[in-house]
């Protein structure tokens, strides 16, 4: 597939990225891996007239801890997460997560940055971060700002950046606490049909694929919370949300497939 | 190298292919060449009431486009694009243009053609062709084919295209199911498959408007069959067609066809004076290439009381897609033959009708009809089993061929001699690989623990025709070519050997299996030896690839020419012993007088003599160069029994194969390391078929999974390693004693995968289900909501 003509402009800093992203407005994209936005231009499902690439800002490719939270540079690639020694330590969760995304070709081009702005309810990065309870930090003309993952995300393909702004960190707390990673789906490759992730002895509970967002199984995490055993919280993970139909599932299955996989996902982490 | 037959020698092939160095048609570019750009029906059926090209016409970098009345009043061909196989002589078969004039009748056809200066211009012009549609109902599937009003063509009066029985002897049939203790039916899908060579379709053509030649590179199985269609379809006298197939990154079929885009290319490049290419997008190939299978079988078998088989009865409805291209009606035919499986039948029959539909056509794909053939037989001897009450593998050995042992020349009900067999070894061995008894026993061990992965054991012992063929026998069906293979060996003044191969590669390995029979023959190594192949000026006479025939038909003209060219060295070392021929013997690549040691001369020496003919035997010719085309005188069967494990969570319905064994026997070997690649990869594509792979449509007819985001191709990481073996039961139908392997694993292995998942969700009471068994309808079939 031929993408349509667009302009491809380099940043040469977040605060240029920015620059540009006011002078081109809505017509443009911030280019971090592309493995997403290049297909959808493949496609011609994305026509963005002028590209701004931020895949060569590697100031932002860090992985630090700070303050009881882990700092990630926007541009840090998913191979570099997943063999990160700072997760390992402080955050395995997000370090697994980022092991099992596509192929090991994605990997090394993915940013987390871009998986997050990108916001696709079937990837399995934000669903980890926001598990997490972890925080976006976004970049504008006027500063920046911190927004928490449960506000983040917006609908499909869509978060509350606002057309000026780019992501410039993520951070997610140290947290060693149970947790798991159950991804579902056909292929090694393939994206999620459901996916589950559990961090902090379940106190953290997010569904893959269940909605048009990323989502907290809110119910499931508010059992758990309040006594409940992991099989019976796992009862209510599908509560609230509005799962998809496609190839691979109905709504009956994806419902079924994130209460069953919930349940597995606690008791992989040891919440009992 | 000092390889011979049998030797698993690394391919020659793979230094030039994994480092980049060989050309596929999209790495090859000719001065001032025009890109194709194709807008394509948006609508499964519909009359086109205009076509407006003027905005395209404007747009950056186009030089012309073409609607599809613009090139009928052309004149660019004399006839409508190929159906070689007219199975009937009643066949329904409406005209196929390159690009449609007035009706589309699938997604996915062309119905105007940009040509522009990049691939992105083209793609950027062809969105401002506008076309309006009037539309018209769509048949969507096969069954709606033959059930409901509803024509794929509103200038024919009937959906079906023709109706083509093989029943030997109906009396005998009918008096099998009523003499039967036990009986079965059963219904099959054999859901549509794209084929998805690692390299998509291309074609550069290049004219020379002086000479009035085309040279036409393409992503191509058959540039032989090409040349010749092109010839007939375009009136391009053949002589100045030059079909070129340069490095072709797979075909499994896909590559076996007379395209639009082709015919196309052609002629635009004749038409304009300016070298004219496209290579296909992953979704392009999806609607517009052929796809595979497209089948409805029903099956019925009849039984004694012991299960031995009495009668086998098939009808088949089978999809033939908007158009009958190059093999399109055939492809249910090859199977035909092989509905009785590896078993003693009485009785057969069976009967197929092909029905249009508003789809993508079907024709050959990895298989091409036997694969569908082999799961249905396959797949209906576990029902019988369950019904006699005995096991997949005792079903089995009760019926095979001359009780499971060795034999010879066998005349099956279906018509066919089956060369030779002994399918019994096959399946001791692939159980003992297997360790079935602890499988069986392991199984049960779940199943009563309640512990929620299931354990599934599916048995499959196919046969498959291959060889392809017999001319006669082709002509006998209606096939409109022969089925020879043809060869040139010669030996070069230094003593190196080019052979020319009819048979054109497109991934197989040829320049090494052919190298490694020179060097058998002529006791030289393989270094001294280079094919020549996929070129129509090179190698003017051939039938390609297809079919697994390279071998057994190819592969044996290969070794006879040889034969031919060491005959005429052996006069010619006599002539300079002054001894008689007979008094010479040839061993390790030197002839010497016997009981004369002493006087020797490598063959490889004697090429220099007959260059310069300064001393050769009186009235012989100069030269070593024999050529043969040989046509075999029957098919070549090839079999194996195949054992899938599977193990199936209850939970999440998620099917994971855990276990694959193989044991096949292609006769004799050439190269075991091809062999094992060939099983490798058939296998994971009857596995593709049977998990993964399914061509999905709304009900308009739409596409709806043309990309390989959402239509799964399976990768390496999806199966086990697998566990081959062989058993070695050489041909009676070729000198080398070989059959084929290429399709060997597919037609194995879909059958084997489905039983094993149905054996693993009995205890669920499931006892069918469609491919591919997602993970979706698994779990469904576990609920008990059907499958």
């Amino acid at each position: 597939m031929i993408p349509a003509a667009f302009d491809y402009n380099v940043a040469e800093s977040a605060e240029h990225a920015i620059q540009l992203l006011g002078e081109y407005g809505d017509e443009s994209k911030l280019l971090a891996g592309g493995h997403s936005l290049i297909p959808m231009m493949r496609f011609r499902l994305a026509t963005p007239t002028v590209l701004i690439d931020v895949g060569r800002l590697d100031d932002l490719r860090y992985i630090r801890s700070e303050n009881g939270h882990i700092a990630i540079g926007a541009m840090t690639r998913h191979e570099q997460l997943e063999n990160s020694d700072v997760l390992a330590d402080s955050c395995p969760l997000l370090r697994h997560v980022a092991s099992i995304v596509g192929d090991p070709a994605v990997r090394h081009r993915g940013t987390l940055g871009g998986t997050m702005a990108h916001s696709d309810p079937a990837s399995d990065l934000p669903a980890a971060v926001l598990a997490l309870g972890g925080t976006i930090v976004a970049q504008g003309p006027g500063g920046t700002r911190e927004i928490a993952a449960t506000d983040f995300f917006k609908g499909y393909f869509e978060s509350v950046l606002a057309a000026d702004e780019m992501i410039t960190e993520v951070r997610v707390p140290a947290n060693t606490g149970g947790w798991n990673y159950q991804k579902f789906n056909r292929r090694a490759q393939d994206w999620a049909i459901v996916g589950v992730a559990v961090a902090d002895g379940g106190k953290g509970i997010s569904l893959v694929n269940m909605g048009s967002t990323p989502i907290r199984a809110s119910a499931a995490e508010a059992a758990l919370a309040g006594g409940a055993s992991a099989a019976d919280a796992a009862q209510a993970a599908a509560e609230g949300t509005t799962p998809p139909v496609d190839h691979n599932a109905d709504v009956e299955y994806r419902t079924h497939l994130a209460k069953a996989l919930t349940a597995r996902a606690l008791s992989e982490a040891g919440v009992g | 190298m000092t390889a011979t037959i049998g030797t698993a020698m690394i391919r020659k092939e793979d230094p030039p292919l994994l480092t980049g160095e060989n050309k596929f048609v999209d790495d090859i570019h000719a001065p001032g060449e025009l890109w194709m750009g194709m807008v394509r029906s948006t609508s499964a059926h519909a009359k086109i009431t205009s076509i407006d090209t003027s905005a395209a016409e404007q747009m950056p970098g186009v030089h012309s486009v073409y609607t599809g009345a613009q090139l009928d009043e052309m004149n660019l061909w004399l006839a409508p694009l190929p159906c070689a196989w007219p199975v009937t002589d009643d066949m329904v078969n409406p005209p196929h243009y390159p690009v449609a004039i007035d009706e589309v009748h699938h997604v996915g056809e062309i119905v105007a053609v940009v040509l522009a200066t990049s691939r992105y211009l083209a793609a950027d012009a062809i969105e401002h062709v506008v076309v309006d549609y009037d539309y018209l109902p769509a048949v969507t599937s096969v069954a709606q084919a033959r059930d409901s009003g509803v024509l794929a063509h509103s200038e024919l009066d009937a959906n079906k295209a023709y109706h083509w029985p093989l029943v030997p002897d109906p009396d005998a049939l009918d008096a099998a199911f009523e003499n039967a203790a036990h009986t079965i039916t059963a219904d099959f899908v054999q859901q549509r498959l794209i084929p998805a060579a690692m390299e998509p379709r291309g074609v550069l053509a290049v004219p020379s408007p002086m000479g009035g030649d085309v040279t036409l590179y393409s992503a191509t199985q058959v540039p032989h069959i090409l040349k010749v269609m092109i010839a007939a379809t375009t009136g391009i006298p053949e002589q100045k067609l030059r079909i070129i197939a340069p490095a072709v990154g797979g075909g499994f079929g896909a590559k076996l066809n007379v395209n639009p885009d082709e015919i196309l290319a052609v002629t635009l490049a004749q038409k304009i004076g300016l070298p004219v290419r496209w290579t296909e997008s992953r979704t392009e190939a999806a609607g517009s290439t052929h796809h595979g299978r497209g089948q409805l079988q029903h099956v019925e078998l009849a039984a004694d009381s012991d299960g031995k088989l009495l009668g086998v009865r098939v009808h088949v409805d089978a999809d033939m897609g908007a158009y009958m291209m190059l093999l399109t009606p055939g492809v249910p035919l090859l199977g035909s033959f092989l509905y009785s499986g590896v078993y003693d039948v009485p009785a057969f029959g069976f009967t197929c009708d092909g029905y249009f539909t508003n789809l993508t056509p079907t024709d050959a794909y990895r298989g091409a009809g036997r694969p569908e053939a082999s799961y249905a037989i396959e797949r209906a001897m576990d029902i019988l089993a369950t019904e006699v009450g005995i096991g997949p593998d005792e079903i089995r050995r009760r019926n095979y061929i001359a009780g499971g042992e060795f034999f010879e020349n066998f005349d099956a009900a279906s018509t066919l001699t089956f060369d030779s067999g002994h399918y019994g070894p096959t399946l001791d061995r692939a159980m003992e690989i297997a360790k079935y008894d602890e499988l069986r026993t392991e199984q049960q061990r779940r199943r009563d623990s309640g512990e929620g992965k299931q354990l599934g054991i599916g048995l499959c012992t196919y046969v498959e025709i291959c060889g392809l063929a017999p001319s006669r026998a082709l002509g006998g069906l209606n096939y409109g070519a022969g089925g020879w293979e043809h060869a040139v060996v010669r030996m070069l003044p230094t003593g190196k050997v080019e052979v020319v191969s009819g048979s054109t590669p497109h991934g197989q390995g040829h320049e090494t299996s052919w190298s490694q029979i020179i060097a058998s023959k002529m006791g030289i190594s393989t270094d001294d030896v280079t094919v020549l192949h996929s070129d129509t000026a090179l190698s003017p006479l051939g039938l390609d690839t297809y079919g697994s025939r390279s071998l057994s038909v190819g592969g044996v003209a290969i070794a006879m020419a040889a034969d031919k060219v060491i005959d005429k060295a052996k006069l010619i070392a006599a002539h300079q012993f002054e001894a008689s021929p007979d008094d010479l013997e040839f061993a390790d690549g030197s002839f010497s007088v016997k009981g004369t040691p002493t006087k020797s001369v490598h063959i490889q020496e004697l090429g220099f003599a007959a260059f310069t003919a300064h001393d050769l035997p009186d009235g012989m010719e100069p030269n070593l160069q024999e050529q043969v085309t040989f046509d075999p005188p029957n098919f070549a069967f090839p079999f194996g029994t195949h054992v899938a494990v599977v193990e199936i969570d209850e939970v999440t319905g998620g099917v994971e194969l855990i276990d694959y064994i193989a044991v096949d026997d292609c006769g004799n070997q050439v190269n075991p390391l091809i062999v094992e690649g060939q099983v490798h990869g058939g296998i994971v594509q009857g596995v593709a078929q049977a998990l993964f792979e399914i061509a999905l449509y709304d009900d308009d007819g739409n596409p709806t999974n043309p990309s390989l985001m959402d239509y799964l191709v399976p990768s390496a990481a999806e199966v086990p390693s697998m566990q081959l073996d062989y058993t070695v039961t050489p041909s009676t139908s070729n000198p080398l004693g070989v059959k084929g392997v290429g399709e060997a694993g597919t037609i194995g292995s879909a059958a084997a995968v489905m039983n094993a998942v149905v054996d693993a969700l009995s205890p669920y009471g499931v006892t069918d289900m469609e491919m591919p068994a997602t993970p979706k309808r698994v779990w469904h079939a576990i609920q008990g909501g059907g499958s």
